[in-house]
């Protein structure tokens, strides 16, 4: 099962590093990574792999909320499907 | 692999365009509940419900979480009732309506639907009993829908029928009177009644469903309305293109919540609604689509082809983001739950006579619209009967939702609350419909032939 995270906020120092330590806990493969700038705010997309994930999705989710609280970013992990089936045939 | 444009966009559409799964809906069918003794009647019926939509409500809620989509109804509907109750021996059907709204209470559903007659010909004896039984069913429960078909394009137009749902109406509200006739906003008159919609307060599991079934009703005006927005100016071609693709993206997600759902619960997939249905929130709003198509107000003239352009452009969008359509498929127009509408009424742009002439370009009718609390049970059932001749004569489905509003008078303003919204008191034909509503009868059903 794969799922993509995002990040969005203002930039700061260790933003990845914060977000990518919840996920090397959780067992949780990062398969691609790409960031950008819009509006001022930076944004993140990871594409990761949750076949190892050692927790509850749930779980995972809420670790990865309360770490962007801790960040000052908005974090979000959504399965993939969701993207896939809404823009592709 | 990430598409950036991609996953912001739907991103987008969830948290800013109130994007969301407005309903799953189980169906599941009651056929073999019946008996004699009302009281096991009714057990048969507790039993299966409960049983059936055990993990309806979680599920929901582990693919609300998952997929990040909000998913914001958990509801059942089943078999119509009266079908069911007439096999015992009660002379009223309120146990079995108290039974619907334990059951839907235990499985944590907010409303059960299929509180329901079938009788667009005629009664039987059941029927006749279930009809009297409505005002009380729907003053002594909290979670139970009830609806009656009354016309068919097939059978034609019962005045019988609709002679007496003006006075159940009429009835509903006066038990109801202490909530603004909160009653009459879960009792729907259709024409032409569809058996697969999800959608409350109308829906039911019709007699030619599967024992157990997944409907899924999606929703996302605000999405159509910001596409529109980036349109500005462009001609209609611009706009129905604009409105597929948006349907399309809508429809797609309700594909896949319906296709999980299905598999986790372990019961078949049965359709999804494309109906555009909007919530009193701001920016959830199926008339504001058609102010940004270039109207001033709701229900000014041209609001019928804007909504005419708008109800075919979500149909054919829609239908090849699913494997099945159906359910009532359209755009609604519920004046209380739509915070354009509400505004339209409010300031004098709206009026029933306009929202007769949008029913005749999209899905389902006359829906919540309040009237003065003294309108004659007769004008209600003339209301009706106009609804039911624009369905018979076209073959849709048409329905009415009236609530006649105790105490109340134009342009007064009654709060229903949540998602049902506040509704503002509209102007109704001072004129009487009381000798024509007493000739009672059926209207035959009309030509449809001689096509040779």
């Amino acid at each position: 099962m794969r799922a993509v995270i995002t990040v969005i906020g203002y930039d700061r120092v260790g933003l990845i590093a914060g977000i990518s330590a919840v996920l090397a806990e959780s067992n949780v493969n990062i398969l691609d990574i790409s960031q950008t700038t819009m509006q001022d705010l930076f944004t993140m997309m990871m594409l990761v792999d949750l076949d190892g994930l050692n927790i509850d999705f749930s779980e995972l989710k809420d670790r990865l909320e309360s770490k962007g609280k801790e960040l000052g970013v908005d974090v979000r992990i959504q399965r993939e499907e969701i993207f896939k089936s809404m823009h592709r045939i | 692999m990430i598409n950036q444009y991609e996953i912001l966009e739907t991103i987008r559409m969830i948290q800013n365009e109130k994007l969301d799964i407005r309903t799953i809906t189980m169906g599941i069918s009651l056929r073999d509940c019946c008996s004699e003794d009302s009281a096991k009647s009714c057990e048969k019926i507790y039993d299966k419900i409960t049983k059936c939509a055990e993990n309806l409500v979680k599920t929901g809620e582990d693919i609300e979480r998952e997929f990040g989509i909000p998913i914001i109804n958990k509801r059942i509907s089943v078999t119509p009732i009266s079908i069911i109750a007439e096999s015992s021996k009660d002379a009223d059907y309120i146990r079995f309506a108290k039974t619907m709204d334990r059951a839907a209470a235990e499985t944590g559903v907010n409303f059960i639907g299929g509180y329901s007659a079938l009788v667009h010909k005629g009664f039987t004896d059941g029927d006749r009993l279930f009809i009297k039984s409505i005002p009380f069913a729907l003053s002594e429960t909290e979670r139970v829908c009830c609806s009656v078909n009354v016309a068919t394009t097939r059978t034609g137009i019962n005045m019988d029928a609709i002679k007496q749902m003006g006075t159940i109406i009429k009835e509903t509200a006066q038990r109801t009177a202490d909530k603004g006739g909160l009653g009459c906003a879960k009792l729907v008159v259709f024409a032409n009644a569809v058996e697969d919609n999800p959608f409350m307060a109308g829906a039911f599991h019709g007699i030619g469903e599967p024992e157990c079934v997944i409907n899924v009703g999606v929703s996302g005006p605000g999405v159509v309305a910001s596409a529109l927005k980036k349109a500005k100016g462009a001609d209609f071609g611009t706009v129905a293109e604009t409105i597929k693709n948006t349907a399309f993206k809508i429809t797609r997600m309700g594909q896949l919540v319906a296709r999980e759902a299905s598999s986790r619960l372990g019961v078949p997939f049965g359709i999804v609604d494309l109906s555009l249905a909007p919530t009193p929130e701001i920016g959830d709003s199926v008339a504001r689509i058609l102010e940004e198509m270039g109207l001033e107000r709701c229900g000014t003239h041209g609001t019928t082809a804007a909504l005419a352009l708008l109800n075919d452009a979500v149909k054919k969008g829609g239908i090849m983001a699913s494997s099945y359509v159906g359910g009532l498929s359209g755009a609604f127009i519920p004046v209380s739950e739509d915070e354009g509408m509400t505004e339209a009424v409010r300031c004098g742009a709206l009026s029933i006579e306009k929202l007769e002439a949008m029913t005749c370009v999209c899905s389902v009718g006359l829906d919540m619209i309040a009237v003065p609390g003294d309108t004659p049970a007769s004008t209600i059932s003339a209301i009706i009967a106009d609804e039911a001749a624009i369905g018979v004569i076209n073959q849709k489905t048409t329905a009415v939702r009236i609530i006649p509003a105790p105490g109340m008078k134009e342009g007064d303003t009654v709060e229903f609350g949540g998602l049902l919204g506040s509704a503002v008191i509209m102007r109704v034909n001072k004129f009487s419909s009381e000798e024509f509503i007493s000739r009672g009868g059926r209207i035959p059903a009309p030509l449809h032939s001689l096509k040779n």
